[in-house]
């Protein structure tokens, strides 16, 4: 049941970054790009999906528990830090590069797409390589 | 550098797909849905529960665009601009960004703007710059 559902939820999300144009570089790197090919296509993806999820987490978390957890896992800090900041400056630096973001990549590798499969193996070097320096210095700073 | 049609019913309702999946996975595993959350937790899972939901996830997003190419006869666009060393550049920034950043277009931009987060409004106001900042500099400065 829970596997079922998860996989059906990760299916509507396949399938909605695929109709939406996110999963394809060429429409993502041309929303950013207003000085020349401009789509502003992405900025509609953004809006259906934030009118959607604000209105139904409004409705949501007025519940007491989710329908199959003991309870809502949701992020608590509110103060803003360099990591935050710094990683996601670093981030839109990559994703201006590639044009893909992880949400729109996860689901184009089922395009079968050489490309997507060769980017997506260098995010998680990235991401392997970026969890082995916060060890590192988070080691550090308890041997200081 | 390709033209891409503007597109604003698919891409509206793709992203009200997007929010759709966001709001079951709250309602259901009380979990965040965000592409970069889902990775790591893969990668470093907790428990073996923990990690096959987001691997059913997981499978569903892949499963996206082959959905869409049994009903509509055709494959989502993945046209990528650039060349392949980028790829493997933008993938392993990418990679280090989120990490740090601990979020991305799916997590901050959509599920954590949802809930007015300061953390992803910052965040994703920040990767939204320095994205724009870079295509410019890409297409119109380095003429790339």
């Amino acid at each position: 049941m829970r596997l079922v559902l998860s996989y059906l939820i990760g299916l509507v999300f396949g399938v909605g970054i695929s109709i939406s144009g996110m999963a394809n570089p060429a429409k993502v790197l041309n929303f950013f790009d207003v000085a020349g090919t401009w789509d502003p296509s992405l900025a509609f993806v953004m809006g259906g999906a934030l009118i959607v999820t604000a209105l139904g987490y409004r409705f949501i978390l007025r519940r007491p528990s989710p329908m199959l957890a003991t309870s809502f896992q949701l992020p608590t800090r509110r103060d803003l830090d360099m990591p935050l900041i710094g990683g996601s400056a670093v981030f839109g630096i990559g994703w201006g590069i590639a044009g893909f973001c992880p949400g729109g990549a996860l689901p184009a590798l089922g395009t079968g797409r050489s490309e997507v499969f060769i980017f997506v193996a260098a995010l998680l070097v990235g991401i392997i390589a970026a969890k082995a320096l916060q060890s590192m210095s988070l080691r550090t700073r308890k041997v200081a | 550098m390709i033209e891409t049609a503007f597109t604003p019913f698919q891409s509206l309702g793709g992203g009200a797909l997007i929010g759709l999946a966001a709001v079951l996975l709250m309602g259901t595993m009380g979990r965040i849905m965000g592409a970069t959350g889902i990775l790591a937790g893969l990668m470093q899972p907790a428990s073996l529960s923990d990690w096959s939901w987001r691997a059913a996830v997981l499978l569903g997003m892949v499963s996206g665009p082959i959905v869409v190419m049994l009903i509509t006869g055709e494959m989502p666009a993945v046209q990528v601009p650039i060349s392949t060393t980028m790829l493997v550049v933008g993938g392993f920034i990418v990679g280090i960004g989120v990490t740090y950043g601990a979020g991305c277009t799916s997590g901050h931009g959509v599920c954590g703007m949802a809930r007015l987060s300061p953390r992803s409004i910052a965040a994703t106001l920040t990767f939204m710059l320095t994205t724009a900042i870079t295509v410019y500099l890409i297409r119109h400065v380095f003429g790339a």
